[in-house]
């Protein structure tokens, strides 16, 4: 079995999906997903181990050979970002069951679970593949079940969110395959690392720069860099609770994973930094990216969509950091995509339990919770400070390797930027704490404090996103490796 | 045929393609919206088949000769043609689950009109 495990990885969770859509029962469909998502946290757990103590695995599907059939090539990189995904799934999928069952109702919880699990399992797929179509496909159908799981939210606005995200999703995904048709036009391969080998030969001519600015585009929309973001801050506000968890900290994180995967590994650094220059378009991006977007997280009066926009700015400080080229600021990137993964799965679940309770996260609705809800709003306030950048927490962790990455290459005033975004972010979470602890509590409510069934998860994250800032060897040197590999471009 | 007039599928791809990209973001009816998406899609589908086509190449099926299989026959690339196989599913998926996130829209706000949803959102 220990042999067929990239494949059972995908494929364990594919065939429980409509496992789980079958079931007429929201607890049975649960107990499906929840099976899968272990699963998937096991099968990603021993391949990091497995790809730590021995390398790269490459596996064949269906016993076709590279570069005619399918492989699944995992490295270091990729092995981390599934992990990263099957952990925050396991998580979120604990979190989910009590979150579901108040904002879904009960007859389309199974089919929330299904979607979940396909969402989850793509994922996954995106992460470990070796084959660029087959990353476009795994693409499209994690983006279907997002948006059939963003629709199931009880407002009216989540249906536009998801459309929007639908026509916006698609468009980039078509992006995607035009890049992948040009490239396959001048090499004839669609295997990434026979791509590699052969894109420099035919780089020469125009159709490999047009390509690459297809594909540039079409995942920095997948990924919501500025000014691509506008299907995200919707998109995150109007979802179910769990699902903008689990979304915010896995559906942009592997998009991160591909961005990095198409600019290092298959164009190769020369290509993408010296000839195409790619710096030179995602660094002003990512900095606009950082102070526009947390100026706007400032203003917002819905504490969900104010956390939306803070993701769009903290991915800003990943594409920062991978705008370096250099190991020191991959390093960043990939570490940042790590600890804002916990963090800002957290705080979306602070966020769960709050709608558990009141049914809204209207600022002015949160005067007074830390009262009555404080363990709650304790894991938002730890949280909170993890992604300004408190020392001991994980989000000072990303920002020490981020400002070291910039001040290597003499760039202050990134340096700077990355300070100022910190101060906007103590700025926007100040407020929800000022509210929460300082604001008058509605008498004429009974509010209690979140179930355990929440609080649980929720604190999992709050304690993993100290655990990994205060011992941050471990993570650091995954993140170090990972990036040395990725620059040295392949084998 | 060379010049401007042989690489008459591709002015069509990214005519096609155009008319699509335009109408996605020009039109303001959800539906008509969907439908430059799914042109836009098409035109993609164009391009992978016109380059797996070699001119004077046949259909990729091994003939059989009074010796066995032929050999110096011109065989048009498969590959893409798969390929589009999937991007074809996907792209009915994709309408699919748009028209229907349509429906719901419609039962929601009475409206496919963007300009009507987003001034019913500001209302309420």
């Amino acid at each position: 079995m220990s042999q067929n495990l990239p494949a059972l990885l995908v494929v364990v969770p594919m065939l429980l999906a409509p496992v789980a859509a079958l079931v007429r029962r929201a607890g049975v469909a649960w107990a499906v997903a929840a099976g899968a998502c272990w699963w998937a946290l096991y099968a990603a757990l021993a391949l990091l181990v497995r790809v730590w103590d021995e390398g790269v695995i490459r596996y064949e599907l269906g016993g076709w050979p590279a570069p005619y059939g399918i492989e699944y090539r995992i490295d270091l990189v990729s092995a981390f970002v599934a992990l990263i995904v099957a952990a925050i799934g396991a998580v979120s999928i604990l979190f989910a069951r009590q979150s579901i069952a108040k904002e879904v109702t009960e007859d389309r919880a199974p089919l929330f679970y299904a979607a979940f699990i396909l969402s989850l399992t793509v994922l996954l797929g995106i992460s470990i593949t070796g084959d660029v179509f087959n990353v476009f496909v795994f693409l499209e159908i994690s983006s279907l079940s997002a948006y059939s799981m963003i629709a199931l939210g009880h407002d009216r606005r989540a249906l536009t969110a998801a459309y929007q995200y639908l026509i916006m999703g698609s468009t980039g995904a078509t992006f995607i395959v035009i890049g992948i048709g040009l490239m396959y036009e001048m090499t004839g391969t669609l295997n990434m690392v026979d791509l590699a080998e052969l894109l420099p030969q035919v780089s020469g001519n125009r159709t490999i720069p047009v390509a690459f600015t297809f594909l540039t585009v079409g995942i920095t929309l997948k990924l919501a860099l500025f000014p691509l973001h506008l299907w995200l801050p919707n998109a995150y506000t109007y979802a179910p609770s769990a699902v903008t968890a689990f979304m915010a900290s896995t559906a942009t994180k592997v998009s991160v994973y591909l961005l990095l995967r198409f600019f290092f590994t298959i164009f190769g650094f020369e290509f993408s930094f010296e000839r195409m220059q790619l710096d030179m378009v995602l660094m002003p991006l990512s900095v606009v990216a950082i102070l526009a977007m947390s100026l706007v997280a400032i203003y917002q009066a819905n504490v969900k969509r104010l956390l939306a926009f803070s993701s769009v700015a903290q991915i800003g400080y990943m594409v920062l950091g991978i705008s370096f080229g250099s190991v020191a600021g991959v390093t960043a990137g990939i570490l940042h995509l790590f600890n804002h993964a916990l963090m800002k799965g957290a705080l979306f679940m602070v966020m769960g339990c709050i709608m558990y309770r009141i049914g809204s996260v209207r600022i002015e609705k949160m005067a007074g919770l830390g009262k009555v809800m404080p363990w709650t709003m304790a894991a938002f306030v730890l949280a909170g400070l993890s992604l300004i950048g408190v020392p001991l927490s994980v989000g000072f962790v990303s920002k020490w390797y981020l400002v070291q990455a910039a001040l290597e290459r003499d760039q202050w005033a990134v340096a700077g930027v990355v300070m100022v975004g910190s101060l906007m972010a103590l700025v926007y979470i100040w407020r929800v704490v000022e509210v929460a602890y300082f604001g008058e509590l509605d008498p004429d409510h009974e509010i209690r404090e979140a179930p355990l069934g929440l609080l649980v998860p929720t604190w999992v994250l709050v304690i993993a996103s100290y655990w990994f800032g205060i011992d941050a060897t471990g993570t650091a040197d995954v993140a170090t490796a990972a990036a040395e590999s990725l620059l040295r471009g392949l084998p | 045929m060379t010049g401007a007039l042989g690489l008459f599928n591709y002015w069509a791809v990214v005519v096609l393609m155009m008319v699509g990209f335009y109408t996605l973001i020009a039109r303001a009816n959800l539906v008509k919206k969907l439908i430059g998406l799914n042109i836009f899609q098409t035109s993609v589908i164009m391009m992978y088949v016109s380059f797996g086509k070699i001119t004077g190449g046949t259909a990729p099926i091994l003939i059989e000769g009074d010796h066995g299989a032929v050999e110096d026959v011109v065989y048009s690339n498969p590959i893409p043609h798969v390929l589009m196989l999937t991007a074809i599913v996907v792209g009915v998926a994709t309408l699919a689950l748009g028209l229907s996130l349509v429906v719901r829209i419609k039962e929601a706000y009475g409206t496919v009109d963007e300009h009507e949803i987003d001034a019913k959102d500001h209302a309420s």
